[in-house]
């Protein structure tokens, strides 16, 4: 790709899929130069709606333009190619970050690249690690994959059938009106690790600490997983289980964890079995879970890989990832779309984009 | 003798060993560090049981499968027959027509009988079918890690989408082999033409869901 544009090309990316609104200045050379963002957090046992969060994106999307600008220490003069989120994601959201990027390149006449959301996680992962070819789990709110690259393709090996691992954990936070901020899946996290520990006593799994666990279905089925029979379960079975005392609010959190990313470990293990891979990526907010990492870590040395888990640039969604992807697009295709093909929609599947930047 | 290790995937280790003196096979479910010890024994317990199930049913529905020798519920390993024989995969690379055509009937019939009796296999693949002793009429159901038990014919439509799939990228120009064995499906499969002409669907579907963001 640096053989068509100098490694100096700067691109100006705009992310605005669900609750965070970004704006990212990126170089060819893979530095990224800023990269501000901002959440939407809405007030405990409640969830972001998309005209509300419409509404915060459109009031923080010009300053943060302006501070990614200000940061990297550019002008927009400088910016060879805006890119925004085409999908998938929330419509109105989507749409205010979409909108400003197009103002943007209108006014200043720059070429403008749509990017699909879950391939700048992937491609961006893919610069901070260095790991060229990981299956990786992409989990968030809105989405649950396994993903394995093929022939210009980003295929998606196993996925969920019905709602997102982040969205089933954003609504059992709910159930225990926990905060949104910074986030729920992190305050379950945090209480999940207060649940009282015993020594392992013998027997499977890997010695160590593990608490008490509450049963729950485990929604496996072939590749594919499934959380809400999960979420119902337990919304269920939490009210009366706190009531009465049998189980706390901590051995809940811990319960639920332990059941899904178990799941999602599993599916991943059998992708990376059928690939031969030697490296696994973690992307999506849920990625940012601490004991998802450790269990994927676990799982990874058995088998001889490596996890790249845990990085801001790409497990929680931002504009330099969206910018990097932009780029490495443009960079190799030397193009831009026309202008009515530049929309934003709320469905777009991974393995709908053609990866022409990939050579292997 | 030791245990040698036949094959190795996500979930289990297959090994061949000897039980009482006898040669016998044995997956084993080994147990995961990465997930909760709870967790962790149910799965491989209950899926080890719901295994020795299938193959039983299998065998009482009329269908050659291994059978079961001992359960070892502690390490969640099954004991199997042994049986000796190369693969159909490996059958259908190497003889000549007229004995290929008769395993494509084998496997249409025992597919059949598997649904029949409400079976799915899950991984109708030509590397989890034996044939005994190198017989085309000897064939042998394995590995029935993935299968479950359905009454619904999109299951039963999915299962030979599965095994068309298989069919076609190991064996190059196979099509007219398993137009073959779905001939002999339909013929002697009870609700073989419904079945069937669901898979018509199912092959249109071609991708088998659309995510939401």
């Amino acid at each position: 790709m640096a053989a068509r544009a100098d490694l100096g090309l700067l691109a100006l990316g705009f992310e605005g899929s669900a609750n965070k609104i970004g704006v990212g200045v990126v170089r060819l050379d893979g530095a990224i130069l800023s990269n501000p963002r901002r959440t939407f957090i809405t007030p405990a046992g409640q969830g972001f709606l998309p005209r509300e969060t419409a509404t915060h994106h459109q009031q923080h999307v010009v300053e943060l333009a302006a501070a990614a600008l200000r940061e990297a220490g550019v002008t927009m003069a400088q910016i060879g190619l805006i890119c925004y989120t085409k999908g998938p994601g929330m419509g109105a959201p989507l749409r205010a970050a979409a909108v400003a990027a197009r103002t943007l390149a209108a006014l200043w006449r720059k070429p403008l690249i749509p990017v699909n959301h879950c391939v700048a996680h992937i491609e961006m992962g893919r610069l901070a690690t260095g790991k060229a070819r990981p299956v990786v789990l992409y989990v968030s709110g809105g989405n649950t994959q396994v993903i394995a690259y093929l022939n210009q393709r980003y295929h998606i090996f196993g996925e969920t059938i019905d709602i997102a691992v982040g969205n089933m954990l954003d609504r059992f936070a709910r159930l225990l009106n926990l905060s949104n901020d910074p986030s729920p899946g992190y305050n379950i996290e945090q209480l999940a690790k207060s649940a009282p520990r015993a020594a392992a006593a013998g027997g499977g799994g890997g010695g160590g600490e593990h608490g008490r666990l509450v049963e729950l279905p485990y929604g496996v089925f072939g590749m594919d997983v499934s959380f809400s029979g999960i979420l119902s379960h337990i919304q269920a079975i939490a009210p009366a289980l706190l009531a009465s005392g049998g189980a706390t609010a901590a051995e809940l959190c811990y319960a639920l964890q332990e059941t899904v990313f178990a799941m999602l470990v599993e599916v991943t293990e059998r992708a990376l079995a059928h690939c031969g891979g030697d490296s696994v990526l973690l992307v999506g907010g849920v990625g940012c879970n601490e004991r998802l990492q450790q269990m994927m870590r676990d799982m990874c040395a058995d088998r001889g890989a490596v996890l790249g888990a845990m990085d801001e640039r790409y497990c929680v969604d931002n504009g330099a990832m969206i910018a990097w992807t932009g780029m490495v697009d443009y960079a190799r295709s030397g193009r831009a779309p026309e202008w009515a093909e530049l929309y934003c929609t709320q469905r777009f599947r991974t393995d709908e984009v053609h990866v022409h930047w990939r050579d292997d | 003798m030791e245990p040698v290790l036949l094959a190795q995937g996500a979930e289990a280790r297959v090994y061949a060993a000897r039980l009482n003196g006898s040669p016998t096979v044995v997956k084993e479910r080994f147990a995961k560090a990465y997930r909760h010890p709870d967790i962790d024994y149910r799965l491989r317990s209950t899926r080890m049981a719901q295994e020795a199930k299938m193959l039983l049913r299998a065998r009482q529905a009329g269908v050659r499968a291994p059978t079961v020798h001992f359960a070892d519920m502690q390490a969640c390993a099954l004991h199997l027959e042994h049986v000796d024989g190369p693969t159909a995969k490996r059958f259908i690379q190497e003889r000549t027509v007229e004995e290929v055509h008769a395993v494509a009937t084998a496997i249409g019939e025992a597919v059949a009988k598997l649904h029949d009796a409400d079976i799915v296999h899950g991984d109708l693949t030509t590397s989890n079918m034996l044939l005994r002793g190198g017989a085309a009429d000897q064939l042998v159901m394995i590995d029935f890690g993935l299968g479950q038990f359905t009454t619904l014919v999109k299951d039963k439509a999915v299962d030979l989408y599965v095994c068309e799939k298989a069919f076609l990228s190991t064996h190059p120009s196979s099509d007219a082999l398993f137009a073959h064995m779905l001939d002999a499906y339909k013929a002697s499969s009870r609700h073989g033409a419904e079945v069937v002409s669901h898979l018509d669907k199912v092959r249109a579907r071609g991708r088998k869901k659309i995510c939401l963001g």
